[in-house]
């Protein structure tokens, strides 16, 4: 986490408090401001303390990968809707790192959320976040660091959010920020089952199994 | 197909499921031809490992012909192989250093929380076990889907019969390492509890890798005749007193080495057993850990605790005080398969290991509910049960 985080142009899991004003940044570095004074070495997300109006999730896995393939891979948004379970297909938007992130929702129906890269370092970082507007408010990012000797890359993501209000909210939350930790731990663990291993596991006995047990997941 | 699936507690069944079918790149479609009881099925049979499900498909020592593969199998349709009981990718950290049996990529993540919720990381993926390591259907059945068939199942030459190899796919290996983990010096003296077929075979593994006496400990005659076979010194556990015997045939200095093959349904009379039975049966879920308890003891100040019997939950007094005073060293876990095929499979093709002794009894698919029962109620007797679904009358 050696990024400045005083650069003014990335939100809420980067640094500043484009949404909410809430200031988020603490929790990628240190809890120092919530413990009164002292700081230690773990991770902001895994502090004792709430983030105001924001859920915050985080979490780390360490892929035998190196992390330009990594970084690649996360890079094309659209290869995410392959790991997450609920996220149907992410499109880009012109060429200002836009992108358009269709979320299933109950009964058949969708929902879209605008997001705009907000900070990238080439193999190392990519945040992002929602626009103005979006049904859902929230910010993510990914960084990517080497892991010790032949390990390969230690990938952590964080994800902030402002629970919904509204139908569409309630709805969105149900999937979408249904667990949001469990999600973000599933998610995380099959991408690093497709990178290492080119696929990802399931029990499933056939074929069928396969599609109930997705849709259950989705129900 | 047919298969035979758990319903619940002294409850298996021969049902007809559907067939498995090819989902993932790396899987292959094996034809089964001969499958194991396992001493752990019994622990699923006796409801004491969580996880299960009624109607699962068990069995985790099984082999047959490859029918189908996925298109990044590396096997060929024909070919004989016998399936190690544990899925390993063969591409994650703990796969790279040969810890196969902690894989990373095997166990599906939506199964992985209840694993690393009880023990800190999520367990690896096992064939007809719990959803606790995958819920994936298991080999007692005619036929089974495997991942990762490029990196788990182990060709078998033709001119091996199935009875010469199918330990391969468990209880040879965790016999193997249950003998490694013991660190076995030349003039050490080793004691096992137990002399089922793990602990016959950490017997064997132990004579093997040069130990210089080996004493059984067991209560069934017929199980501890086998034992004394392979070479062993036996100690029957309700006719003498077993931490003096050990004591007095180590020369009054406790023995090198102990491994426990009996895991978490330890028979015995001490109060604290019949206080761990009670709390088992009534689902207050402690693990009995009598022979592991008693192990403990009778290791030498800095000796070597072996652990390959099955454990699931927790123990109470456990002698903690002598584990720290001793300085023992302990190792322990889930086998590391892959690790071991080749190895000992080369020691069967040359005749330095035999392990058909073991077998008392070949039954069809059909009979399996039987065969269950009785390897439970008559241990003495029904040392070792191989089902064969192509089979068509009781021998």
């Amino acid at each position: 986490m050696d990024d400045n985080e005083n650069d003014g142009r990335a939100g809420l899991v980067g640094l500043g408090l484009a949404l909410g004003g809430v200031a988020l940044g603490a929790f990628l570095k240190t809890r120092g401001g919530a413990t009164g004074g002292w700081a230690d070495d773990a991770p902001g997300f895994t502090a004792r303390r709430s983030f105001g109006k924001y859920d915050v999730v985080g979490r780390t896995v360490t892929i035998r990968k190196p992390r330009a393939e990594l970084f690649a891979f996360w890079r094309d948004f659209s290869n995410l809707a392959g790991i997450m379970e609920n996220l149907e297909r992410v499109e880009t938007k012109g060429s200002n790192g836009r992108s358009v992130w269709t979320i299933k929702a109950p009964a058949g129906r969708t929902v879209e959320v605008e997001t705009e890269i907000v900070r990238e370092i080439e193999g190392e970082l990519i945040a992002w976040r929602s626009v103005q507007g979006s049904d859902i408010d929230t910010e993510g990012r990914v960084t990517f660091t080497d892991a010790p000797g032949e390990r390969g890359t230690r990938v952590s993501l964080i994800i902030a959010y402002r629970p919904p209000a509204g139908e569409v909210g309630r709805a969105v939350a149900k999937l979408f920020l249904r667990e949001p930790e469990t999600q973000a731990r599933h998610d995380l663990k099959r991408f690093k089952m497709l990178m290492e291993t080119g696929e990802i596991a399931t029990s499933a006995h056939n074929r069928d199994q396969t599609r109930a047990a997705k849709q259950q997941e989705n129900a | 197909m047919r298969a035979l699936t758990w319903h619940g507690t002294h409850d298996v069944r021969v049902d007809t499921v559907p067939d498995p079918e090819i989902i993932n790149p790396r899987d292959a479609i094996i034809k089964i031809t001969s499958t194991a009881i396992c001493g752990s099925d019994l622990h699923l049979y006796d409801g004491v490992i969580p996880g299960l499900q009624p109607g699962d498909v068990l069995g985790h020592e099984f082999m047959g012909e490859v029918v189908e593969t996925g298109a990044r199998s590396t096997l060929q349709k024909g070919q004989r192989v016998v399936v190690p009981f544990t899925i390993s990718c063969g591409g994650c950290f703990h796969c790279k250093v040969e810890q196969y049996s902690a894989c990373e990529n095997s166990n599906p993540a939506e199964k992985q929380d209840m694993s690393a919720t009880l023990y800190g990381q999520p367990m690896a993926g096992l064939f007809g076990y719990s959803h606790l390591t995958g819920g994936y259907s298991g080999g007692q059945a005619e036929y089974a889907r495997v991942p990762f068939s490029d990196v788990g199942p182990i060709v078998v030459p033709d001119h091996l019969d199935d009875d010469k190899v199918l330990f391969l796919s468990d209880i040879l290996p965790t016999g193997w390492m249950a003998a490694e983990n013991a660190d076995i010096q030349p003039d050490d003296t080793v004691a096992v509890w137990g002399c089922g077929p793990v602990g016959l075979f950490a017997i064997q593994s132990a004579l093997a890798m040069g130990a210089a006496k080996v004493i059984a400990i067991d209560h069934y005659p017929h199980r501890l005749e086998l034992a004394r076979k392979l070479g062993a010194e036996i100690v029957n556990f309700r006719t003498s007193d077993v931490r003096d015997a050990l004591m007095e045939m180590s020369g009054g200095i406790g023995v090198d080495a102990v491994i426990d093959a009996v895991g978490m349904e330890a028979h015995g009379f001490a109060v604290d057993n019949m206080m761990d039975i009670v709390k088992q049966k009534v689902g207050i879920g402690a693990d009995r850990a009598s022979a592991l308890k008693q192990a403990i003891l009778a290791v030498r100040f800095g000796g070597k605790v072996s652990i390959p019997g099955v454990y699931g939950g927790m123990t109470d007094k456990f002698p903690l005080g002598a584990l720290m005073e001793k300085g023992v060293q302990l190792r322990t876990g889930q086998t590391h398969v892959q690790k071991y095929t080749k190895k000992l499979l080369d020691m069967i093709e040359e005749g330095k290991l035999d392990t058909t002794f073991l077998i008392s009894h070949r039954l069809p698919l059909e009979d399996a509910p039987r065969g269950y029962k009785n390897f439970h109620d008559e241990q003495d007797s029904w040392t070792k049960v191989i089902l064969k679904p192509g089979m068509e009358t009781t021998q």
